[in-house]
């Protein structure tokens, strides 16, 4: 009968032999074969617990303690080496993955949005901050909403000045966002805030300036009490948010057949800041919108009473702010759509 | 409009202030200065010389050496070449350390041109001699100067005074824009009156006291206003005994300034008077008018005449012409005749003043292909009270200047005087509408210095007749907020009801489709709405293809852009040809733009307009690239059902075996394919090229925003993968479409992910594998579930030849 200390020694023995091996082992594969050896089904340790049945009931608990311990002991030191080992095999990884992080990116090429675009988003961010909404209207339009509605008669001298084209004498292709004014007013739904940005036609020979084809963005807010002064606060306020909170505004007295009063609103050349410059032709100021007051005819034209309501209207040119705040020189380029032109924005 | 600053100066005469100031203020109260010039910028140090001494150059035959005086102790040597000056002689003298505007070429030099002391031929030279041109002029507006050679003094000039004020140089040249409203502004005095309110001076318009003989001038001449609506007055005076000379220095100098050249006394006082009152005047030699009678009346069709200048005109009934008693004169408001025009010999001039509607003359002048000096004036409409006012100022200077002996009275047809007009006024409505707190007294003083008068009885205002600008209370609002000043206006934001910011539905559609395109690698391009008719033929149009229905530009810019555009490619290929000639490599563009489609033709009514999403491209990719940019698209706007792909599409203009139209729910969406390579050549594409294009107005009726979670799946998927041999006429789209229609309920996906044609497939079939992927929601699906539908699935396969691969 094999008595309780026998089976201590062994278990030294076996708990000795073990660390040693551990210690000696270079590879995960040899830390494993080391833990069947020992640990495993026909291991060891399973050998000597198969053996407790030859031990006394009194004293297999004690016996049982121990083999768990020397098991314990073994697994733990296993468990260490091995960790330490995937962490040296994962430095060693490592060490053979360095790259060059000087070679060229894989870009997912992405497109580019047209300039004009993005002031224009712009530009309807503002506003649609202030309350306005962003409408549209037809781009081929009667005379009656370009012209008559506007408080521009048949025969008025302004509608000689826009150069036109026309389909018929009826309708044309609109030479100014203004008739979305008239065809938002007409619906009587007050007050109104908003803004129609959009393609407009003048007859004028593509050059560095001009084109047949650009945009307007136009603004019209209609409500009791509103007045010039709100006129140059909201403008003002635009001109901060567009072109950084140091611009300042001139408000100049001007003409317009739909607004009284009327002006035009320059803003300190967002080159130059005001000093003068190439881009402001010196002057340190940059003319970049028409507004004023909605002329009561048209109030009235569009069935709003001119005694409750009043209200202001602007309009620019979009091609124009696009132009100055890319330092873009030729207008073509715009239409021209050439990629090398485009990817820069 | 152009004034010079001495001429406004001559009715503001307590004007002081230097040209930034002026310019500054006009501009702020409503006349807009462009620009201004000052004549003398470049003139420096230049006085009026008497040449005492001349003697002849010792070493050159064509210098001579002038002693001049010019006002100093010593006499000043120079050396000149020019060939008209003697002993006694009075010139412009520039001396050393002066500068002159520029050569004797009449080029002008930025800066001018210093002179410096020097030797000419060794002798010593300390100034030159200046002709006109070297005064930065020229012959035209100082017709007194000679042809060539230095410019000479009247005998009164006073020596040693400063050359460039003896000429009238020392001025400033102010460019106006006049808003087409102010038709008062088209005038010296009518800016001169502004100039006076802007810096509070007293405005003094000439005085025109009566002028004329004991005579009656309708003993003269008769007249005869046929079309009254056309000529509401025409005011006639009648000038004997006329003596053509030059005109008096100043009123040259003030012509030139304007930019009109003198010619004598009668023209200059004509040109004069326009540009002093804006009113065109004209004057006629009363001995070539038959029968001493004016008819104002419209001309016959197909009638001509002859102007002034020699040419001839062809009219129409709408013309409105000038006649004596057997012919026409004149084209009113345009042009005299030729046959009645005044020369050297002229014994007795009738002078014109007359006021024609302005819309008729800008039309006649329009058709006629003439525009005058006289035209520009009377196409804005000029008032009626002014004529009057300007031919007795006329007649005024024809006596100052002796010109001739003014007959007695004025001829005046004007049937329906023109009064001014009366508005209400409020002094509290007008702080109502600019926001302010101007008192009422501060208000008048600045309409009454407008010369707007106040009734306080009635609250009116009245406005003179000059000021058919001012209608209504708004137009007293802007008078009174441009003298109170734009910039003393506050500035507030509109208080009241507030409203909500926000795009459209439709644009917010747009916004994803340029995120989208923009994510998928393509770029935003702009093109023109209108196109040339060729490009039908371009992109392979039938003849009688709906397409060609266009709206037709009645006066465009060129054919090359006078269709409104049907189809949206002619801009997009044409940007790809562009950018492939300049050698760019991968170009994706991509466009938003309207169609115009015509409802008729003619048009009565305004066209459809349908906004396009169109992409291009050529390089990287192919058409299932492209199809996958308008399945991203469609996904990010919630079409969340299968996209079918019908290859019948009939475009020309695309590849026939590659290309399809993009159907959602049985609705063609748009079309993809590949640009059919004539339309390529075409373009000048030498690559394959891609497009698709969607109909935004189609695809609205399906987009949404709103999504609701699904929630993802717990229990295991079971996979099917089958591999099929199928005839080559079978649409994978077909057999898609099978999978969805007999997979049931836990169908749950499927994907491609294997097609082959070769040499271990017979002939005429090709093999494709699809994996397809079944799923309950509520539990694990059993093996049983899942035959039993795949063999629904293979039984319609074979319905349709296809086998299943062994």
């Amino acid at each position: 009968m094999k008595g309780e200390r026998e089976v201590k020694e062994r278990l030294n023995r076996i708990q000795e032999e073990a660390i040693k091996k551990i210690q000696a082992s270079k590879d995960l594969n040899e830390l494993n074969d080391i833990r069947i050896h020992f640990l495993g089904k026909k291991g060891e340790l399973t050998t000597v617990l198969k053996g407790m049945k030859d031990i006394s009931p009194e004293e297999r608990p004690v016996v049982g303690q121990i083999v768990n311990k020397t098991r314990e002991t073994i697994e733990e030191l296993l468990e260490e080496t091995r960790l330490q080992m995937e962490a040296a095999q994962r430095e060693e990884r490592m060490k053979n993955e360095v790259i060059d992080v000087t070679l060229p990116a894989k870009k997912n090429k992405l497109g580019h949005r047209h300039p004009n675009t993005i002031v224009m988003e712009e530009v309807e961010g503002i506003f649609i901050g202030m309350g306005y909404e962003v409408v549209e209207g037809p781009e081929v339009e009667y005379d009656y909403y370009n012209f008559e509605a506007l408080n521009i008669p048949a025969d008025h001298p302004a509608k000689d000045e826009q150069d036109t084209f026309y389909i018929n004498k009826n309708i044309l292709l609109r030479s100014q966002t203004s008739p979305v004014q008239v065809r938002v007013m007409e619906k009587g739904e007050l007050p109104i805030r908003m803004l129609a940005p959009g393609r407009v036609f003048r007859s004028d020979e593509v050059d560095a300036t001009h084109s047949p084809s650009f945009h307007q963005i136009e603004g019209l807010v209609i409500d009791k009490n509103i007045t010039f002064a709100d006129l140059k606060g909201t403008l003002a306020e635009f001109a901060k948010q567009l072109f950084g909170p140091e611009t300042k505004v001139k408000f100049r007295p001007h003409h317009f057949q739909f607004t009284e009063p009327s002006a035009e609103m320059d803003v300190t050349c967002f080159k130059c800041g005001g000093s003068g410059c190439r881009f402001c032709k010196g002057s340190g100021w940059v003319e970049i919108l028409g507004c004023g007051m909605v002329h009561p005819n048209v109030l009235k034209m569009s069935g709003i009473d001119s005694e409750k309501y009043s209200g202001f209207a602007f309009g620019m040119g979009l091609e124009r702010i696009t132009l100055f705040k890319y330092e873009i020189d030729d207008m073509r380029l715009l239409y021209e759509n050439d990629n090398r032109f485009l990817s820069q924005f | 409009m152009n004034t010079s600053l001495s001429w406004i100066k001559a009715y503001v005469p307590d004007l002081n202030v230097t040209a930034q100031e002026y310019t500054d203020a006009l501009t702020m109260s409503g006349s807009k200065i462009e620009k201004y010039e000052k004549l003398d910028a470049d003139l420096e140090n230049i006085l009026i010389g008497q040449i005492k001494k001349i003697d002849s150059h010792p070493d050159a035959d064509k210098l001579i050496i002038c002693q001049v005086d010019v006002g100093k102790e010593e006499l000043i040597q120079i050396v000149t070449g020019a060939p008209n000056v003697k002993e006694g002689d009075k010139v412009p003298v520039v001396l050393a350390g002066g500068r002159v505007a520029g050569g004797h070429d009449g080029k002008k030099t930025p800066g001018g041109v210093k002179i410096k002391k020097g030797k000419l031929r060794g002798i010593e030279s300390n100034g030159m001699l200046c002709s006109i041109e070297e005064l930065g002029s020229t012959r035209e507006f100082y017709p007194e100067a000679p042809e060539y050679g230095i410019y000479i003094f009247e005998k009164d000039a006073v020596v040693g005074q400063s050359a460039i004020e003896a000429l009238g140089l020392d001025d400033i040249l102010f460019e106006y824009e006049i808003t087409s409203n102010r038709v008062d502004c088209f005038s010296i005095l009518g800016i001169a009156r502004e100039v006076a309110v802007t810096f509070h001076k007293e405005f003094k318009p000439p005085f025109v006291e009566e002028t004329g003989n004991n005579e009656d001038v309708n003993n003269y001449i008769k007249v005869t206003v046929e079309n009254e609506d056309l000529c509401p007055r025409y005011c006639a005076r009648v000038v004997k005994n006329i003596k053509i000379a030059p005109s008096p220095i100043w009123m040259q100098r003030r012509l030139a300034s304007q930019g009109i050249r003198p010619i004598n006394n009668i023209v200059d006082i004509t040109n004069y008077v326009m540009e002093e009152y804006g009113q065109p005047m004209h004057a006629f030699d009363l001995e070539k008018i038959a029968e001493k009678e004016i008819i104002v009346k419209c001309a016959n069709n197909g009638d001509k005449f002859t102007t002034l200048d020699g040419q001839e005109r062809i009219l129409d009934d709408s013309v409105l012409m000038i006649c004596d008693g057997e012919k026409p004169v004149g084209i009113a408001g345009i042009m005299g005749g030729e046959n009645s025009m005044i020369t050297d010999s002229v014994q007795t001039i009738l002078f014109e003043a007359a006021c024609f509607n302005g819309t008729n003359i800008r039309l006649s002048s329009k058709k006629i292909g003439l525009r005058t000096d006289a035209s520009g004036k009377f196409e804005k409409g000029l008032d009626p009270n002014n004529a009057e006012a300007a031919i007795n100022r006329a007649c005024q200077l024809i006596e100052e200047l002796g010109a001739g002996e003014v007959v007695g009275g004025m001829v005046d047809c004007y049937s329906k005087k023109m009064e001014g007009r009366k508005i209400p006024f409020s002094w509290e409505k007008v702080n109502q509408l600019l926001g302010t707190n101007i008192a009422k007294e501060t208000m008048l003083e600045y309409l009454e210095s407008l010369e707007l008068s106040y009734d306080e009885n009635t609250k009116e205002i009245y406005v003179p007749s000059w000021r058919q600008d001012l209608e209504n209370s708004a137009d007293l609002a802007e008078e009174v907020a441009r003298f109170y000043g734009y910039d003393n206006i506050p500035t507030t934001l509109p208080t009241g009801e507030s409203t909500t910011g926000k795009l459209s539905f439709k644009l917010r559609v747009e916004e994803v489709a340029r995120n989208t395109a923009e994510f998928c690698g393509f770029s935003q391009s702009m093109n023109y709405s209108f196109e040339s008719p060729n490009v039908f033929d371009k992109l392979l149009f039938s003849k009688d293809a709906k397409e060609r229905e266009a709206l037709v530009i009645s006066n465009p810019l060129g054919e090359d852009y006078s269709i409104m555009r049907t189809v949206p490619l002619n801009g997009m290929l044409t940007s790809l040809g562009t950018n492939y000639n300049r050698r760019n490599k991968d170009v994706r563009l991509y466009e938003l733009g309207n169609i115009y489609l015509p409802k008729q033709i003619p048009a009565t009514e305004l066209p459809e307009e349908r906004m396009q999403l169109t992409l291009g491209m050529y390089g990287e990719g192919d058409f299932f690239t492209m199809k996958g940019v308008v399945e991203e698209f469609f996904e990010k706007i919630g079409l969340n059902k299968k996209i079918n792909y019908n290859p019948n599409a009939g475009k020309t203009f695309l590849h026939p075996g590659r290309q399809a139209f993009i159907c959602y729910e049985n609705n063609v969406m748009g079309y993809l394919g590949e640009i059919h390579p004539q339309v390529a050549e075409n373009y000048e594409i030498g690559e394959r090229a891609y497009i698709a294009v969607i109909d935004m107005p189609e695809i609205l009726n399906y987009a949404t925003f709103d999504r609701k979670y699904v929630g993802i799946a717990k229990y295991p998927a079971v996979t099917r993968d089958i591999s099929m041999v199928v005839p080559k006429g079978i649409l994978v789209g077909q057999i898609e479409e099978m999978i969805e229609s007999k997979g049931g309920q836990y169908l749950e996906s499927y994907h491609l992910f294997d097609i082959y044609e070769g040499e271990q497939i017979k002939q005429g079939f090709k093999s494709v594998a699809y994996s397809i992927v079944f799923r309950a929601k509520d539990r694990t699906l059993e093996e049983n579930d899942v035959t039993s539908v795949m063999n629904k699935i293979l039984r319609s396969f074979e319905e349709l030849g296809i086998e299943l691969r062994k």
